[in-house]
């Protein structure tokens, strides 16, 4: 895959990358929402908070497909590596995705059966998010690798640094939920999210430090790419505006600014995939493919790539479209029953 | 006894995908009807396209959302499972099915929030618009899968370099052999057994007495629809099975059950085969029909399994039975079919009791008839995951012990044996609530109270 002239891999790298974001971001925000939801201390305000993002879940969900559709299409032998590694990890994903994903629907239909899916709502938000954040700390650690498949075990991901992220997701989707929370209502339950989300701030930076304390020290590789000359020179911004937004974040949510806080909280998910993407670049598979080797071949892509360049401004545009229609607070006087 | 990975991720794979099947092969013909139903709505105006949309847009919401959680996990199936077949295929395949998200899933999903949640805040062609789009997701959607499917069944337009499949032409890709009777036959089954579920839904109200007119109306409706499509169904199963006769003739012959090449060649009614011995016992066939639907010719000369190692053969008995259960069942639809629409020109249809119930009963026969087709189109292939080309054996993912996918298998077992019963007692009970009336507020928003949202015009959101 290496000597064509006019390659792929970066434009595919970037918009995989997006689409990873993009998702972080968004189902980040309503997995955040539910896990916020187990913690709202009056049943009207849990159903505010799940109806903010009931009509807008399966779309955000449907970024995780594009992701690891995506991650399959563009760096296969990726993709035949990392899944297999995090096989827990991601089984656990997706059942709890389940119970989340169905709780939507079936919480209306039988009363005695409510507190169970309410339940499954909160607990599969909870537990999604610590899979994800699993397999993110799995992925910085890199995996063991014999030719094109991984050749470790099964449970290769169990190391207190993946449970490290997984915890500390949690508290980086619930900061996002309440930025969300904080948009879209009002009064006491406003309050409440703002207070939430100082909880959540404090839990974000804790595990920012850590990691990025941490990292360096088990892998030399990431300690040479931030701690050598001239890199350190140039790097040096990323961390200090990470710490100049997490201070700004804290008076922001103490403020009455009601936009700001989910803004700020993705700026420092922006900062982090930023930190993350400097330390690894350009593995895709630490610390055994880069994205050059990993790549699928240069038809694949290109077949992709002109269909996506047609179709993803459709969709963000009908996506934004949709925002639009749901936009405003939810309110309680006209909840469900 | 040491636990086999690579069974048990087999049994996994039919267990995972066989559920999900069941909701395409619903919501696919559901989205179509309710965006027929809004659309009529639209241009007519009448309440009584209202009240059947919203009763059938309750019960897509509920299936819908279980077809999206047991879709998301198809993909992963992928790598979790089957991490060598991805490496393998993943430069021909990963297009086919990242189209499938692009152009489907995310249409779906979106515009199912606007279907759903929005029908007071947008304007009412934008709901009927919304109602399309979600619509024709579903059928993107099969278009995609299938063209992946069928691809793993007859490829083509492919090149092998080191043991890996590399593209050559991505419309021989797209437009595999099988493709075109593949997806004719599937989204017709799809079709069929979202009319008999309407059909076997309107009889019981009608039966019960619960909304009887509404009730009617999905009855013609119904009908309507399956005069037209069971026949084309069958006549599209039998060029969807010549064409497999052309090129897998093997799946062909453990479909028949025949194990010597054999001209003229009886078709067996009943069999039961044994792999082992290579024969059948107690079979029971009709002499010359095997040639005349397969060499379409009296005395044609049809290859038998024998003709293939036996390391080449399918498992004979599940595709042998599926077979006949599926077109069996495709027989009865017709039947029934046929004697509804003699009923209603007699003017008889709603009152004759005993074809009522005999349309409830056929509500599932659809589920049935679709899972059996996979069977035989799936279990046939084997033992290749891409025909011909690359084992099941040699796609599973390596660094998994047994123990690891009996978990998982377990797992799945559990939470599919909790959600799906619980999601079709929550559609059953939707049923028996019967179509409210459009002033009703429980009919506005699929079965949810008149808005989970209000906005405040003129805030941002
Ligand atoms: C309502 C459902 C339904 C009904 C009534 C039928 N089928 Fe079917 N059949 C399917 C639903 C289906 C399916 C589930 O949709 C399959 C699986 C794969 C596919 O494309 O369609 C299928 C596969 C399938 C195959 C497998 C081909 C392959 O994949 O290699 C054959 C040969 C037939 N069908 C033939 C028939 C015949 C002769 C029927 C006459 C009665 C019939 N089917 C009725
Ligand atoms: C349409 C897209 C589909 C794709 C891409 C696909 C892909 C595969 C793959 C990769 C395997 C190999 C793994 C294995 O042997 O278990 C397989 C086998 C199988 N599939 Fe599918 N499948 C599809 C649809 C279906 C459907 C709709 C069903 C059934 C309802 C089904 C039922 C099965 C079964 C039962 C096996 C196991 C056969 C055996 O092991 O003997 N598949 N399929
Ligand atoms: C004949 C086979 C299949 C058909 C026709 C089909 C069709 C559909 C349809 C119509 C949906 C929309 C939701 C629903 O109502 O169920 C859906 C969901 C989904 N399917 Fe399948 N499917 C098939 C097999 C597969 C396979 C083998 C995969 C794995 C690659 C898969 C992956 C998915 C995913 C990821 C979703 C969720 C989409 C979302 O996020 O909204 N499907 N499928």
């Amino acid at each position: 895959m290496d000597g064509a002239v006019l390659s792929l891999v970066p434009v595919w790298t970037f918009l995989l990358g997006l689409t990873v974001f993009y998702y972080v971001l968004f189902d980040g925000f309503d997995l955040g929402v539910g896990i916020l939801y187990g913690f709202a201390p009056r049943e009207d305000w849990r159903e505010l908070v799940m109806n903010s993002v009931a009509p807008i879940w399966d779309g955000n969900e449907t970024w995780l497909v594009l992701g690891g559709l995506g991650l399959l299409a563009v760096f296969p032998v990726a993709y035949a590596i990392i899944i297999p590694a995090v096989y827990f990890p991601i089984l656990i994903m997706l059942l709890a995705l389940v119970f989340r994903g169905v709780a939507f629907e079936f919480r209306f239909r039988r009363p005695a059966m409510r507190r169970f899916w309410n339940n499954s709502f909160f607990v599969g938000s909870m537990v999604a998010t610590f899979a994800q954040g699993v397999v993110l700390g799995t992925f910085i650690q890199g995996f063991e690798v014999k030719g094109r498949v991984f050749s470790g075990t099964s449970l290769d991901w169990v190391t207190p640094f993946a449970m490290m992220t997984g915890v500390a997701l949690m508290f980086g989707y619930g900061l996002l939920g309440a930025g969300w929370l904080i948009i879209k209502t009002e009064d006491g339950l406003q309050h409440w999210a703002r207070k939430a989300g100082q909880v959540c701030l404090v839990g974000t930076a804790l595990a920012i430090v850590a990691v990025s304390v941490w990292t360096p020290l088990i892998d030399p590789f990431v300690a040479r790419r931030w701690f050598t000359w001239p890199n350190i020179g140039l790097l040096i911004p990323v961390p200090v505006l990470t710490a100049a937004l997490t201070f700004a974040e804290w008076f922001i949510l103490r403020s009455k600014a009601e936009f700001l806080p989910f803004l700020g909280g993705i700026g420092l998910f922006l900062l982090s995939y930023c930190g993350i993407v400097v330390s690894l670049w350009p593995m895709i598979v630490p610390f055994h493919y880069s994205i050059a080797q990993a790549a699928s071949s240069e038809s694949t892509q290109a077949f992709l790539l002109i269909g996506t360049l047609f179709l993803l401004p459709i969709i963000l545009g009908y996506t934004a479209w949709s925002y639009w229609v749901f936009r405003g607070k939810v309110r309680g006087d006209l909840g469900y029953h | 006894m040491t636990l086999d990975p690579l069974i048990l991720s087999r049994l996994q794979w039919a267990w995972v995908i066989a559920w999900h099947i069941l909701l395409p092969a619903f919501t696919v013909g559901l989205a179509a009807y309710i965006a027929v139903l809004e659309g009529l709505y639209f241009l007519t105006g009448r309440d009584i396209w209202f009240r059947i949309s919203g009763f059938w847009t309750r019960i897509f919401a509920v299936s819908f959302g279980m077809g999206v959680v047991s879709g998301i996990i198809m993909p992963f199936q992928f790598g979790t499972n089957w991490s060598r077949f991805s490496d393998s295929t993943a430069n021909i395949i990963s297009p086919l099915m990242a189209y499938e998200g692009f152009m489907a899933f995310a249409l779906e999903a979106t515009f199912l929030g606007i279907l759903l949640f929005a029908r007071k805040l947008v304007p009412p062609w934008a709901h009927f618009g919304a109602a399309i789009m979600v619509a024709i997701g579903t059928l993107f959607s099969s278009f995609w899968i299938l063209a992946t499917n069928s691809w793993m069944q007859t490829p083509s337009g492919y090149q092998i370099i080191d043991g890996r499949f590399f593209p050559r032409s991505w419309t021989d890709i797209i437009f595999s052999p099988s493709f075109p009777f593949r997806l004719a036959h599937n989204d017709t089954a799809f079709f069929v057994t979202t009319g008999f579920v309407v059909l076997g839904v309107g009889a019981w109200l009608v039966r019960r007495n619960r909304s009887p007119e509404e009730g009617r109306m999905m009855m013609r409706m119904a009908l309507n629809l399956l005069i037209v499509l069971v026949p084309l169904q069958i006549y599209l199963g039998d060029l969807h099975g010549d064409n497999t006769y052309a090129y897998q003739p093997v799946k062909v012959a453990a479909m028949e059950g025949l194990w010597d090449t054999a001209g003229p060649m009886p078709w067996a009614v009943f069999a039961i085969p044994l792999q082992d011995e290579q024969r059948n016992i107690y079979e029971l066939h009709i002499p010359h029909l095997g040639s005349l639907l397969l060499d379409h010719s009296w005395n044609g000369t049809v290859k038998g399994l024998k003709e293939w190692p036996r390391d080449q053969q399918p498992p004979v008995w599940p595709v042998f039975f599926a077979f006949r259960i599926m077109v069996g069942i495709g027989l009865l639809m017709l039947l029934v079919a046929i004697v509804g629409w003699a009923l209603r020109l007699a003017g008889r249809l709603y009152d004759t009791g005993w074809f009522l119930v005999l349309c409830q009963w056929f509500a599932p026969a659809g589920f049935i008839a679709v899972l059996m087709g996979w069977t035989v189109t799936e279990v046939g292939r084997q033992p290749w995951t891409v025909y011909g080309l690359l084992r099941t054996a040699d796609s599973v993912t390596p660094s998994l012990t047994g123990g690891d996918v009996l978990a998982s298998l377990l797992l799945y077992g559990i939470v599919y044996l909790v959600m799906y019963p619980a999601g079709i007692a929550y559609m059953a009970g939707i049923v028996r609530n019967g179509v409210a009336a459009a002033d009703d507020p429980g009919a506005i928003e699929s079965g949810r109270p008149p808005q989970p949202f209000q906005t405040a015009p003129g805030e941002p959101g």
